[in-house]
């Protein structure tokens, strides 16, 4: 309910916004159990895991990363990830706000079994990183005809 | 699990054109730095699958208003195993004040951070005073 005044406001009603964003995090999520290698939200980069039959694709929405920094890797369905991402405290200036993530950060993720860790790519484009997984052709869905 | 699909499908759908605008629409208020020097004062926000051409910057009512919509590539179909960010749209706006020249605001982004640079009236920045020595 304060979403539309912090919005337009800010400020004073900061404070009240995140602690409501935690709530709705929270209750956004109910009844399904966090995993195991979820993490707090608001933790950088924020993941997403989309899947089809013929892939998996995990976004992250890391802005301002230095794609040299990236450490991907793949061991059977378990990606990993780990970069840094640097948004230092500048000299002589006055701050009111420092919420953007400055270091190193290192996220796990739990993908399908299926996946094929043989055939996968990654790019990154407006400071979303997008790692496409391949599946593996014999878990894929098969039509059969009917003779 | 189901919501979170709905809403990557969403993305999907307004990807091929179809632009629907809700009142409700959840939005993402992206995380920001803001500092001060003598000249002027510097946000950087991050709003990670910006492009350019759908970011949108405004001064609206001495607010400086920052909007932008993020879009991914997703194959047809997908559902979502999994979602931290569960809406597109970046919205954030921050109070002005008078001592800004909002005329001379300049912006870049790369990368999906936005920096902008919001300058301070001439009349208002610090003057050095010379002191002449005879």
């Amino acid at each position: 309910m304060f979403y539309s005044l912090g919005n337009s406001g800010g400020g004073l009603f900061d404070d009240i916004m995140r602690l409501n964003d935690e709530m709705d995090g929270a209750f956004a999520r109910w009844p399904w159990p966090a995993g195991i290698r979820s993490v707090t939200r608001g933790t950088y980069p924020p993941v997403n895991v989309g899947s089809t039959p013929e892939q998996v694709d995990v976004f992250m929405f890391a802005a301002g990363l230095d794609p040299k920094t990236l450490d991907i890797s793949i061991q059977k369905n378990l990606l990993s990830v780990a970069g840094e991402r640097k948004a230092p405290v500048e000299k002589d200036v006055d701050y009111y706000r420092k919420e953007r993530f400055d270091g190193a950060f290192r996220r796990v993720i739990t993908l399908p079994d299926d996946v094929d860790p043989e055939q996968v790519d990654a790019h990154y484009r407006d400071g979303v990183l997008q790692i496409h997984v391949k599946r593996r052709e014999t878990a894929r869905p098969r039509q059969i005809e009917v003779k | 699990m189901a919501k979170a699909a709905a809403e990557m499908k969403d993305v999907t759908t307004r990807e091929s054109g179809v632009v629907q605008e809700r009142e409700s629409e959840a939005v993402i208020r992206p995380p920001v730095d803001i500092f001060e020097d003598s000249e002027g004062i510097t946000l950087e926000a991050d709003m990670p699958g910006v492009s350019g051409d759908r970011l949108n910057l405004h001064v609206e009512n001495d607010s400086l208003v920052v909007e932008g919509e993020a879009s991914i590539d997703m194959p047809e179909g997908m559902e979502a195993l999994y979602a931290d960010v569960r809406a597109t749209r970046y919205r954030r706006s921050f109070a002005l004040s008078s001592e800004l020249e909002t005329d001379g605001i300049e912006a870049s982004l790369r990368d999906g951070v936005l920096r902008v640079r919001i300058p301070k009236r001439a009349e208002v920045r610090p003057r050095r005073i010379e002191v002449r020595v005879e």
